[in-house]
């Protein structure tokens, strides 16, 4: 018996931690091109962004995973993702992307609308190229800035990876909550909840030292 | 001949019309002072001068070529005005240090990138970073040369952002109100380097409301209101014995504060 719940909990774990990473992957950089998108000069571009970024940002999140799960099918008799479990986590990664990188978005354009355009302007004034500018002034400000904020979201991302199970991604809380089913035994689901605290307290970590090394300035 | 001349300079935001027809010229080694109310268009100028902003209309000239020309502005590439920013530096009104770099470092990276860029040797990046100690030296700051924006006074700061704007040797060093974001009692400091900058015959434009300061140190003083040259002249002239009531208002509103 504990020989097939950690076995369970283990591939569980595996499938959280994919969904996580991949994610991160994904919606890191996905976030900054939406966020030049909504800061885009070309109006009509920037009101799109923004009116997606607040319908992404304004429903919950089970309700994506839903509709981009069962939508193609029953709207448009679509089945892009397949019945395969590979399929259901490229669904669930989908969702997951856009909404994070929805967030970051948000996140970074708070960032560089923060800075202040006089520490690009002195660059400016001395000569230096924009590429320069970005990299040798901006980008470590921005870091910075927003450090705090992504780490906050990350660790929600720890937690929100258990939504997957509603389009039947076998992640960490599915595999701990069919023991109560099938078992009647509740100890997997503490175990599940030790892994979350125990990532998401390595994650504080993490970002607590990363902190610390942009002590030195203030921004 | 005028190391720099101005002509014709004019710049609208949206409607309102900021700088109208300003011209001036100054020559190599001297010492402009701007004044004028809040709102003149003073820093527009200065802007202007810098290429952060675009005027609308006018042509620059230094050394007595032509450098800049409103009318061509589509034809000026960002590299091209990279190089027209050679001639100008800006000291601002609220230093703009790079947060994250040290003293040092602010005065040493624009021209470490620019030499950076040309494959420069070892021996000459020494020689950039030995540089900048001597400005930061210059400016009184030996001390404190590894300290972050963030652990100096605003006097300090402004001190090595004046390093900072030396160490690319531009041709005519812009002020923008250097003391305005200063305690009082921090200014002097600042102004004592600014005056050894003249007295080395460093040429200058300097925006500023110490109006006796600029009654000492320039040559030339120009009075702006709402974006119009008003009054021009020696600072014996203008500042001493202004002829135009709007000047002499001003002044009066200055000598009661
Ligand atoms: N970027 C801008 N957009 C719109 N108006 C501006 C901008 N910059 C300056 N102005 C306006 O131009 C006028 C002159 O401003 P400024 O050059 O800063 O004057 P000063 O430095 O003499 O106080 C002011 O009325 C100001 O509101
Ligand atoms: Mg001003």
């Amino acid at each position: 018996m504990v020989e097939n719940v950690i076995k369970a909990l283990q591939g569980g774990f595996l499938v959280s931690l994919e969904l996580f990473g991949l994610t991160l992957l994904g919606a890191l950089p996905l976030g900054l091109v939406i966020s030049f998108g909504s800061m885009s000069r070309i109006k009509p571009l920037a009101w799109l962004t923004r009116g997606f970024v607040w319908i992404v940002r304004g429903s919950p999140l089970m309700l994506q995973l839903l509709v981009i799960f069962y939508g193609p099918g029953l709207l448009f008799g679509w089945n892009v993702w397949g019945g395969s479990d590979s399929g259901r986590m490229i669904a669930a990664l989908t969702a997951f992307i856009l909404n994070y990188a929805c967030y970051f978005s948000e996140i970074y354009r708070g960032g560089i609308e923060g800075i202040p355009q006089g520490q690009r302007e002195a660059g400016q004034v001395l000569g230096m190229t924009r590429p320069q500018i970005f990299f040798r002034v901006t980008l470590l400000q921005l870091v910075k800035r927003i450090l705090p904020p992504i780490s906050n979201e990350v660790i929600t991302l720890v937690k929100d990876t258990s939504l997957a199970r509603v389009i039947l991604v076998y992640e960490l809380m599915w595999e701990g909550q069919r023991f109560i089913k099938s078992a009647g035994i509740i100890w997997p689901l503490f175990f599940t909840g030790v892994f979350y605290l125990v990532f998401t307290g390595l994650l504080t970590i993490l970002f607590r030292r990363l902190e610390k090394r942009l002590d030195y300035f203030t921004v | 001949m005028a190391l720099l001349e101005v002509k014709n300079l004019n710049k609208t935001f949206g409607k309102t019309a900021v700088l109208k027809n300003v011209s001036f010229s100054l020559p190599n080694g001297r010492c402009l002072a701007v004044i004028g109310s809040s709102g003149s268009g003073k820093t527009t100028l200065l802007r202007c001068l810098n290429f952060l902003e675009t005027p609308d209309e006018g042509t620059v000239y230094v050394n007595g070529k032509l450098l800049y020309d409103a009318a061509r502005q589509k034809a000026y590439s960002e590299n091209k005005v990279r190089a027209m920013r050679t001639h100008f530096g800006l000291v601002f009104q609220n230093f703009n240090l790079f947060r994250q770099y040290t003293a040092l470092q602010n005065v040493t990276l624009a021209p470490l990138l620019a030499a950076k860029g040309d494959k420069a040797s070892k021996e000459e990046l020494e020689a950039i970073r030995e540089k900048g100690r001597a400005l930061l030296k210059r400016v009184g700051l030996e001390n404190k040369m590894g300290n972050y924006p963030h652990q100096l006074s605003g006097g300090q700061q402004q001190r090595v952002a004046i390093a900072r704007a030396l160490a690319l040797e531009p041709a005519i060093l812009c002020f923008d109100e250097p003391t305005s974001a200063l305690d009082p009692e921090l200014t002097g400091e600042v102004l004592k380097v600014i005056r050894s900058l003249r007295d080395q015959e460093t040429t200058m434009i300097i925006v500023t409301h110490e109006i006796r300061f600029a009654r000492d140190i320039a040559d030339y003083v120009i009075f702006m209101d709402e974006g119009v040259i008003v009054e021009e002249g020696p600072p014996e002239q203008v500042i001493d014995a202004p002829s135009n009531p709007r000047t002499v208002r001003f002044l009066e509103r200055y000598a009661e504060t």
